[in-house]
C-alpha cells in the first residue's frame, strides 16, 4: 500500500468518524443516565438542516454551527419532555422523533429549495491546519489539516471523559443511569439529570449532522445521514460505554464506512457493501461474545417516576 | 379501567378509542402548522389529502394498496409487541422477505402459478422469520437486547439487498441496480382493475389468523401471559424463552410475507439500496392499532389512505408528501406521552428476571429428570 492510498483512507476515514463520534458521545451522556435514545438519527438530520439553513441565511458557517446544534437540542427536548417528564416508553419515543425529523426536515427542505429556487450551497468551512503536528506523515494530513469541527469532535472525547468520571455532574448522571430509586434517595434529581443528559445528547446528535451538511458535504440532502444515528447507537455499545472506546470504535466505523464508499467509487469488484454492513455485524459480534448488557447502564431503557 | 374521560365514565375501549381520535386531530392540527410555517395552505393540503385518499375510486385503490404492507407488517409488529418484545425490525424482516421471494420467483420460472406464487409468499414468510429467529436466539442465548439486535439486522438486511441487487441478482445490463421482473406466474392476480392486488385478501386472512392464534389457541395465551407478566409466567412454569422465541419468528415471518406480498403485488422486482420504511410505520400501525389485530386494520387503512392522501396534497397543494411522517411521529409521540397513555410496554428488567425463572425453571427440569434417570433434553446452555 503507498502512502498516498494510506493518506485518502485515513482522511475518508477521519471524515466519517467525525459524525459518529458527536452523536455517540452525545448518546453516552444519554445512555450513562439511563435514556436509550433511538431517535439519534432524526436529531442529527434536524442538525445538518438547521446548520445549512443557518449558514446559508448568515453567511457564517459558525452560525450554522450553532444553529444546527440549537436544532439537535430542539428535538432534545422533545425526546425529553416524552421519555423523561412523561416517562414515556424510550424505544417507541426515539422511532417516532425520527418520523418526526424525517417528515419536518424533507417537508422544510423542499419548501425551501422551491422559494430559493436553487439548491441551498452552504458557505465552507476553512481548513486549518494546527502548525507541526500538520507536517508529520500520514496522520499530518488525515487529522491535522482539517476544519474546526474535526478538532472540535477530537476535543469531545477528554472532555466527555472529564465530565463524565471527573466532576460531580457526571457522578449524579451516571448514579442515575445505574440506580435512579438509590440516587433519588441520596438527594439526586433523576429527572433534571437525565433532562440535562438528553439535551447535551440532543446538541451533540445536531453537531454531527451540522459536520456532515456544512462541515463535509456543503450542503443538505434528505438521505444524508444515512442510517449514522443508528451506527452511532452501536458505536457506544463497541466503545462500551466509554469516551476512550468509543472514539476507537467511531474511528474504526468511519474508516469501514470510508472504504466502503471508496471501494464504490473506485467501482472494484469487491462488494463495497461489505465494509458498510461491518459496523453492524461487529457490534452484533460484539454483544454476542459478551453477552447482553454486561458494559451497559444498569438502568437504562427504564422510565423513572418518583413515587 | 374505564378512565373518566371529561368527567364522564365511558367503557375502556370507547375511552380509548376517543382519546385515540382526539390525539389524531392533535397531530393533524399540529401539522397543519408546520405547512402553513411553510408558506403553503394548510386547508388546502388537508382537502388534498383527504381527496387523494379517499375521494376517489384511484385515491381509495391506492390507500388500500398502501395498507396491505402497513396490515401484514403492522400485525407482525402487534404480535411481537404483546409478548413484550422489541422488535423493530420489521423493515429488516421484510427487505430479507422480499429478497427471499424475489430468488425463489426468478429461479423456479417453470413452476405452474398454483405451485410459484405461494412457494413465493412461503418464501418471504420463511427469510422473514429466520431473520428475526436471529435476534430471538441472541435475546434467549446471549441475553441481547432485541431493540438493538433489530435495530443492527435491518441494516445487515439492507446491505444484504443492496449486495444482491449490484450483484449476483443484478439484471443483466441494467445500470439501475436491480433484480429481474418476476415471472408472470409468481404474481398476486389482480383484484379489479383499478391496481389492486389479491394480496388484500392473504393480509385480510392474516387478520384473522392472527386474531384466533392471540385469542383462542394456547400459543396465544402464552405470549399474552408472558407479554403480560413474565416473572409470574415463568414461575407458573411456561416456557418463556420458547414462547419469546415463537413470537419473535411470527412477527418476522409477516413481515417477511409483507414484504413478499409488496413484491408479488407491486414492484414486481427489487431494488437496491433503499429501505421502504413500512417496517418503520409498522410501529406506528401497530401501537395505535392498540396491538389487537382489528385495530390494526383500522390503523394500517388510516396510515395507508394517509400515505395515498399525501401523494394528491404533493401534486396539487405543494407541500412535500414526506410530511405524513410528521403526522405519524406525533400521533406515536401522543399515544405514548399524552393524558392517561396506559398502555403497557416491554421493560428491560422484567426480561432478564423473566429469563432467569425460565433458566432456573429449566435447570429444575433437567435436575428432575436427572433424578429419574431420564436423559435430558432440555435446552443447551451455553457456556
Amino acid at each position: 500500500v503507498s502512502g498516498e492510498a494510506a493518506v485518502t483512507v485515513l482522511s475518508s476515514g477521519v471524515a466519517m468518524m467525525v459524525p459518529l463520534l458527536f452523536a455517540a458521545l452525545g448518546e453516552l451522556f444519554a445512555e450513562r443516565s439511563g435514556v436509550i435514545n433511538v431517535g439519534l438519527e432524526g436529531m442529527m438530520l434536524v442538525g445538518a438542516l438547521a446548520g445549512v439553513i443557518g449558514a446559508v441565511f448568515t453567511g457564517s458557517p459558525w452560525i450554522g454551527v450553532a444553529a444546527g446544534a440549537a436544532g439537535g437540542l430542539a428535538m432534545g427536548a422533545i425526546f425529553a419532555g416524552v421519555v423523561v417528564t412523561r416517562g414515556a416508553d424510550q424505544v417507541v419515543a426515539g422511532t417516532a422523533v425520527n418520523l418526526l425529523a424525517l417528515g419536518a426536515t424533507g417537508a422544510a427542505f423542499r419548501a425551501l429549495s422551491e422559494r430559493s429556487g436553487s439548491p441551498l450551497a452552504a458557505p465552507t468551512f476553512p481548513e486549518a491546519a494546527i502548525p507541526g503536528l500538520a507536517q508529520l506523515p500520514v496522520i499530518g494530513e488525515a487529522l491535522f489539516r482539517r476544519n474546526a469541527l474535526v478538532y472540535l469532535a477530537l476535543l469531545m472525547v477528554p472532555v466527555s471523559t472529564a465530565l463524565l468520571f471527573h466532576t460531580r455532574w457526571g457522578l449524579r448522571l451516571r448514579a442515575v443511569g445505574e440506580n435512579p430509586a438509590a440516587a433519588d434517595t441520596m438527594g439526586v434529581i433523576v429527572a433534571r439529570a437525565r433532562w440535562e443528559a438528553v439535551l447535551l445528547c440532543g446538541g451533540l446528535a445536531g453537531l454531527g449532522g451540522v459536520y456532515l451538511s456544512i462541515g463535509h458535504v456543503r450542503s443538505f440532502s434528505e438521505d444524508m445521514i444515512a442510517g449514522r444515528g443508528f451506527i452511532a447507537l452501536a458505536v457506544v455499545i463497541f466503545g462500551r460505554w466509554r469516551p476512550g472506546g468509543i472514539a476507537a470504535a467511531a474511528l474504526l466505523f468511519g474508516l469501514a464506512q470510508g472504504l466502503g464508499y471508496s471501494f464504490q467509487a473506485l467501482n472494484l469488484r469487491a462488494p463495497y457493501q461489505l465494509f458498510l454492513a461491518l459496523p453492524y455485524a461487529l457490534t452484533l459480534a460484539a454483544l454476542v461474545l459478551r453477552g447482553g448488557r454486561s458494559a451497559a447502564p444498569a438502568a437504562l431503557a427504564q422510565p423513572y417516576q418518583r413515587s | 379501567m374505564g378512565d373518566p374521560v371529561g368527567g364522564v365514565r365511558l367503557p375502556p375501549h370507547l375511552a380509548r378509542a376517543a382519546l385515540l381520535l382526539v390525539n389524531l386531530a392533535v397531530a393533524v392540527a399540529l401539522t397543519a402548522g408546520i405547512v402553513a410555517l411553510f408558506g403553503a395552505s394548510p386547508a388546502e393540503a388537508l382537502s388534498a389529502l383527504v381527496r387523494g385518499a379517499v375521494g376517489s375510486e384511484t385515491g381509495l385503490t391506492e390507500s388500500l394498496l398502501e395498507a396491505i404492507p402497513l396490515l401484514l407488517a403492522g400485525l407482525g409488529v402487534a404480535l411481537a409487541f404483546r409478548a413484550h418484545l422489541w422488535n423493530i425490525g420489521a423493515e429488516g424482516q421484510l427487505l430479507v422477505g422480499s429478497l427471499a421471494a424475489v430468488v425463489i420467483g426468478t429461479r423456479l420460472p417453470t413452476w405452474p402459478a398454483w405451485l410459484l406464487l405461494p412457494a413465493v409468499l412461503a418464501a418471504g414468510a420463511t427469510a422473514g422469520a429466520l431473520w428475526a429467529g436471529l435476534a430471538a436466539a441472541l435475546r434467549v442465548y446471549r441475553a441481547v437486547p432485541e431493540v438493538i439486535a433489530t435495530i443492527m439486522l435491518n441494516f445487515l438486511a439492507l446491505n444484504l439487498v443492496s449486495w444482491a441487487a449490484t450483484g449476483p441478482l443484478r439484471e443483466p445490463g441494467q445500470d439501475i441496480p436491480r433484480t429481474r421482473l418476476l415471472p408472470e406466474a409468481a404474481l398476486l392476480p389482480a383484484v379489479g382493475g383499478g391496481g389492486l392486488h389479491a394480496g388484500m385478501y392473504v393480509a385480510l386472512a392474516a387478520v384473522a389468523v392472527v386474531g384466533v392464534l392471540l385469542f383462542h389457541t394456547p400459543a396465544g395465551f402464552r405470549i399474552r401471559a408472558v407479554g403480560q407478566n413474565p416473572e409470574a409466567s415463568a414461575a407458573a412454569g411456561l416456557p418463556v424463552a420458547r414462547t419469546l422465541s415463537l413470537a419473535f419468528c411470527l412477527s418476522g415471518a409477516l413481515a417477511g410475507l409483507a414484504g413478499a406480498v409488496q413484491l408479488a403485488g407491486v414492484t414486481h422486482r427489487v431494488y437496491g439500496g433503499s429501505s421502504p420504511g413500512t417496517g418503520y410505520t409498522a410501529v406506528a400501525v401497530a401501537l395505535v392499532g392498540g396491538l389487537h389485530p382489528a385495530g390494526v386494520l383500522l390503523a394500517a387503512l388510516f396510515f395507508g389512505g394517509l400515505v395515498a392522501g399525501s401523494n394528491e396534497m404533493q401534486r396539487t397543494a405543494g407541500v412535500s408528501s414526506v410530511i405524513v411522517s410528521v403526522i405519524q411521529g406525533l400521533v406515536l409521540l401522543l399515544l405514548i406521552a399524552g393524558p392517561r397513555a396506559r398502555m403497557r410496554l416491554p421493560r428491560g428488567t422484567e426480561h432478564e428476571e423473566a429469563l432467569a425463572a425460565d433458566q432456573r425453571f429449566d435447570e429444575e427440569v433437567t435436575a428432575e429428570r436427572g433424578q429419574r434417570g431420564l436423559a435430558s433434553n432440555s435446552r443447551e446452555e451455553p457456556r
